[in-house]
């Protein structure tokens, strides 16, 4: 159908936020969810780390259990701070090119702390 | 272009100037401030993780660093903002239940989320003084 008679805004109405937020919104609830167990988790190993050498801490750090905890709390709270800075970045930046710019550098720099996580917590699991 | 017209001359609804500050309405600013803190302060942990892989000198650097005064006071705040968010969160899971939406019972849970969250911190920096 040609629309094309109708203003912008006409055009936008109804149309909601581009059909995804529900899946926002569950994304950003499950990840909570989980952060809260992980985060307890990343506290008690604080503790217990407090104080350690280098040799008892990647002797903890590098069981598999206590490895794949790191990895899992890695993975969940980049994501859960990625949608979040999303949601921040989407109500006070409104610039043509800056919203996209910050939107594209956000999902950037979550992608790199993740890898850089990742690798790190591979190399103290598998031999540092 | 006649878009950006209509934008200037659009009214406002009223903002934070025109509302006597109160309790819930913090709360809720302090949960983005500290989301967005925690943002970058899991750089530290990211950093310590880093440190451990590698090597015994780095991690000995990285140790003095978060040893430091300066480098525990940043550490004490990273870890209240994430018992603050924490709990903001748990309270906004609550929400998502339906439960608790009266004003009494949403500050009496804005109260209960910060002594939480200080007594959360308090005790890890305990513990972790015990442990060390």
């Amino acid at each position: 159908m040609d629309r094309g008679f109708q203003t912008p805004l006409r055009r936008a109405r109804g149309a909601g936020s581009a059909h995804e937020g529900t899946g926002h919104f569950l994304a950003q609830r499950i990840t909570a969810a989980f952060s809260i167990l992980l985060a307890a988790f990343v506290m008690v190993l604080a503790v217990v780390l407090a104080g350690s050498d280098y040799e008892t801490a990647l002797a903890v750090a590098g069981n598999p259990f206590v490895a794949a905890g790191l990895l899992a709390t890695a993975a969940t709270f980049v994501y859960h701070m990625m949608i979040g800075m999303q949601v921040i970045i989407e109500d006070y930046v409104h610039g043509a090119l800056a919203r996209p710019l910050l939107l594209g550098a956000n999902v950037l720099f979550c992608g790199l702390v993740f890898v850089l996580s990742a690798l790190a917590i591979a190399k103290i699991a598998f031999g540092a | 272009m006649a878009s950006t017209d209509l934008r200037d001359r659009r009214p406002l609804s009223p903002h934070l100037q025109i509302y006597r500050p109160n309790l819930t309405m913090m709360m809720s600013i302090l949960h983005r401030i500290t989301g967005a803190a925690l943002y970058f302060a899991l750089l530290l942990g990211i950093w310590w993780l880093v440190a451990l892989a590698s090597g015994p000198e780095y991690f000995a650097f990285v140790n003095g660093v978060f040893g430091s005064w300066f480098g525990l006071l940043v550490l004490f705040g990273a870890t209240y903002a994430l018992f603050h968010h924490m709990m903001g969160g748990i309270r906004h899971l609550i929400w998502d239940t339906g439960r608790a939406f009266t004003v009494p019972a949403a500050e009496h849970m804005a109260w209960m989320s910060l002594a939480l969250a200080a007594a959360l911190t308090v005790l890890v920096f305990v513990a972790g003084w015990l442990a060390a």
